[in-house]
């Protein structure tokens, strides 16, 4: 076991040195950045902040990276996290009990997921394409479960889910870290995570091989779904109503930019849940050490975008690759370039 | 009619990529009024010819003539401009526009600066009128067929260029009558003085249509003949490189296979447009080998039989008991494997390592929830590791690092270690080593007298005849013939090939399918 788990730990390294330089940065910008204080039952501090606040593109991620580890992509997370918010909301005021609610909510974060699934499993449909369709419609639906208007909720039972604390640590953080941890126990510990790498890197190999490939991509896909409807039902819960327009607004593309920040490739194969959670704490705490500084609000997503690159740029392999191509670039024939097209027909033709 | 000044010609082209050598030294000769086919296996070199010839790659050698005018096309558009047009076995056209655009992308008529539509539809009637297409010229082309699309396509390369048409197996996706039809056209075009090269597989057309052939192989121009008074035989072993020479001794021993029990049965497999039906019993402990030249349903046979694709007729018995496939997945569960030809495409997973891919389909066969354990993992890929000689640092390497011949093995110990009963070989010695191919060949045989069924596809006949204890003969996408053990050498192999293209065997294939089409109807 030490050798997986040894290997695991050098696969996120990159990362969690990224997170623990953010870290750095922000305790540098705000003396009192760690800082943590127990009151009322709970911890308080940036730190513990940082686990809260990240919970849903942290929840959003681990599903995000099983779709990708797939070769796919999932642009509906955000409208699906809609959707669940205002079925919770529509459920629990109509005086459903919070198992019912939160049960058929989960359910309904699966069927779509599953329509995702089998639009790309069985209809061929290119992912980003077949998960857009959600992602337009799913605000829409959500509208028409909410009838237009903020659904409110007073449930003590369903806000906890948002906002309570567990053994003084937020629930939320408690969720997150314990669906990735389920996630990647049942991935790993099955074959599951085999096979799913096998489809991401060669989907036709593997069917060849005998991988039932439709049945996995499903899966996943509903997984994604799943992590959604939680993502869901605490950003609903947090601020006590389901807001059909903006719940959820543009996170898919955080939680797939927490996968990628996690080093995992969009070209699909080798995943890590753990690098995709620590993505979305290094985000989370990217957008904390903004506020923090207090540059002026509109600054913030263009800083934000910078940082993003830097780590992206720094812990890609390409760009290694990319400083080798410039080292060598000088010494290159300017007739290279045009020659490689050709190099590629005849390597087609060899290996007929 | 036949002009003796070519029309084209091309002296001593050659054409390097990165140091290795795709053609070299090749003449060729093209007369006006000329049907000129170009044959070859794959890799002989005949996409590099005809690219060259219509500018998509730049010779490194060699002088082109055109007229007797040395022309150089820098691109495409150079050589359509001189007067070699092109149709690719892909259709290039947009079937998102109407015929009439089609034809004239990019030299539309204009008046007043914008498309003249109404011109551009009365001079499309016009110029399909020619060709006997009496089709709605502003209807979207992809509504169309194939076939006429592909009139379409040489209406466009003859009316743009108008001195030489090159066409790449513009039959591949035909069937009987509109080969019939196409072949037509090119009789009328050849009749205006045209020159045509004409890129097939099969040879029944050749024979039918063309005036002479070019057989080149390995980048070498083989030779040029005359159609008449050249054998069919000799056409074969020009192709193959091989000289008709003395018996060889068959090295398989032939088992007894009455005693033997049927491992699966085929009956009546087949899939319109990819195979004609077939029957085909396979016994434990033999061996078949599969020939036939590229093309003739080698590989298309075997994907019906794995549950690659779905046979329109046909049934599958698999110990007596019917059975279905509807995915390989099916069949795997039936206790078949299959290692596909392109490896890269179809095998291996290239990031995953070695015991990874070695496990692969055995971990597949028991499902998701019963994982094998790290330990069974690396028993398993220690195991085949031994038993193929497969050369690598270390279990855990990625499989793309390994060699091709270290991959294929990687893909056999995939296979064997579910154990199989009935193994599909697909040229499993392409691009491989010659000690790995020596080992493989040598493995074949013991998997054999193991008591395992194995179907073998390969397009090198002395390894057939080293390991196979029948062979069936494929060409034109029908099972032929067949050759039991103690007939098998190349020569009969060759015989069997060559013999089958006598019977217009092109068209047997369509008509077989056009008529289970009738039969559906």
């Amino acid at each position: 076991m030490t050798g997986p788990g040894l290997s695991t730990f050098r696969r996120i390294l990159p990362q969690l040195v990224a997170l623990v330089v953010i870290l750095a940065l922000n305790t540098a910008i705000a003396p009192g950045f760690l800082d943590i204080a127990y009151a009322n039952g709970r911890l308080y501090g940036s730190l513990i902040d940082i686990l809260n606040r990240g919970a849903p593109v942290a929840l959003l991620a681990i599903g995000m990276t099983l779709v990708i580890a797939t070769r796919g992509i999932d642009l509906s997370v955000g409208a699906v996290m809609a959707i669940a918010g205002a079925v919770a909301a529509a459920l629990i005021t109509s005086d459903h009990s919070l198992a019912v609610t939160v049960l058929a909510t989960l359910g309904v974060g699966i069927l779509c997921g599953l329509w995702n699934g089998a639009l790309v499993a069985f209809l061929g449909i290119q992912p980003i394409i077949a998960t857009l369709i959600l992602m337009v419609a799913g605000r829409g639906i959500a509208q028409l479960v909410t009838e237009g208007v903020i659904l409110t909720f007073n449930d003590p039972g369903l806000i906890f889910i948002g906002s309570g604390s567990l053994a003084s640590v937020p629930f939320p953080v408690i969720l997150w870290v314990f669906l990735g941890i389920v996630v990647s126990l049942l991935f790993r510990s099955t074959a599951l995570g085999l096979l799913v790498e096998a489809i991401g890197i060669n989907r036709r190999a593997s069917s060849l091989a005998g991988i039932g490939t439709s049945a996995l991509l499903l899966a996943v896909y509903a997984a994604s779904g799943l992590c959604a409807a939680v993502a869901g039902i605490v950003a609903a819960a947090d601020i006590r109503g389901a807001d059909a327009n903006n719940a959820g607004l543009w996170l898919e593309l955080d939680a797939i930019l927490a996968v990628v920040v996690g080093g995992n490739s969009l070209m699909g194969g080798r995943f890590s849940i753990a690098g995709s959670l620590i993505g979305a704490m290094i985000i989370q705490s990217v957008n904390t050490g903004i506020l923090l500084a207090g540059f002026p609000p509109e600054f913030n997503l263009v800083i934000k975008a910078a940082i993003i690159v830097v780590i992206l740029v720094v812990q890609s392999p390409a760009s290694h690759t990319l400083f080798a191509y410039f080292k060598h670039r000088p010494g290159r024939a300017p007739d290279a370039a045009p020659a490689t097209p050709p190099a590629r027909e005849t390597g087609k033709e060899a290996a007929r | 009619m036949v002009k003796n000044e070519p029309l084209l010609r091309a002296d001593g082209v050659g054409k390097e990529f990165f140091g290795v050598t795709a053609l070299s030294n090749v003449d060729f000769e093209l007369l006006a009024g000329e049907i000129h086919a170009l044959v070859g296996e794959n890799g002989a070199g005949k996409s590099t010819l005809i690219k060259i010839l219509t500018g998509a790659y730049r010779r490194d050698r060699g002088r082109v003539c055109l007229d007797g005018v040395a022309v150089d096309p820098a691109d495409v558009k150079d050589a359509q401009a001189l007067g070699i047009g092109t149709v690719y076995q892909e259709v290039n056209l947009l079937p998102n526009l109407t015929v009439a655009e089609n034809l004239f992308l990019g030299r539309e008529p204009k008046r007043f600066g914008l498309t003249d539509r109404r011109e551009a539809n009365r001079r499309s009637r016009e110029i399909l009128d020619q060709y006997g297409l009496d089709i709605d010229v502003a209807a979207l082309l992809g509504t169309y067929s194939v076939a006429v699309r592909q009139i379409v396509a040489i209406a466009r390369a003859v009316d743009i260029s108008g001195k030489v048409l090159i066409l790449d197996e513009p039959t591949a996706s035909l069937d009987a009558a509109e080969v019939s039809r196409l072949f037509a056209i090119l009789q009328s075009l050849k009749g205006r003085g045209l020159g045509v090269v004409f890129i097939t597989h099969f040879f029944d057309q050749v024979y039918r249509i063309a005036d002479r052939v070019t057989i080149l192989r390995n980048g070498h121009k083989v030779a040029t003949r005359p159609l008449a008074g050249l054998d069919r035989l000799e056409l074969v072993s020009l192709m193959l490189g091989r000289e008709l020479k003395a018996e060889e001794e068959q090295r398989a021993e032939p088992p007894d296979l009455a005693t033997k029990p049927v491992v699966a049965s085929f009956k009546g497999l087949s899939k319109r447009g990819r195979i004609a039906p077939f029957d085909l019993e396979m016994r434990a402990g033999e061996v078949v080998g599969v020939a036939g030249l590229l093309g003739a349903g080698r590989t298309e046979s075997a994907e019906l039989m794995f549950g690659i694709h779905q046979p329109d007729h046909g049934t599958i018995e698999v110990d007596g008991k019917p059975a279905s496939f509807s995915s390989p997945r099916d069949a795997i569960s039936r206790g078949f494997g299959f290692c596909p030809e392109d490896r890269k495409q179809d095998g291996i997973i290239d990031d995953l390592s070695v015991r990874e891919n070695i496990i692969l389909a055995l971990q597949a066969r028991r499902g998701w929830a019963k994982p094998l354990s790290r330990k069974e993992q690396e028993a398993i890929a220690d195991r085949y590791i031994a038993a193929l000689d497969i050369r690598t640092s270390d279990r855990e390497k990625p499989i793309k690092f390994l060699s091709g011949g270290n991959q294929q093995k990687v893909i056999l110990a995939r296979w064997l270690a579910t154990d199989p009963r009935l193994l599909i070989l697909d040229e499993p010695t392409r691009g491989i080593d010659v000690g790995a191919h020596a080992e493989i060949i040598r493995l074949i045989g013991e998997l054999r007298e193991r008591g395992m069924s194995l179907l073998v596809i390969s397009s090198e006949l002395e390894e057939i005849v080293a390991y196979a204890t029948r062979v069936r003969v494929l060409a034109d996408r029908r099972h032929v013939g067949e050759l039991p053990a103690g007939e098998i050498t190349a020569d009969a192999i060759m015989r069997a090939i060559a013999a089958s293209e006598n019977h217009g065997a092109g068209e047997a294939a369509g008509q077989a399918a056009a008529g289970t089409r009738e039969s559906v109807a």
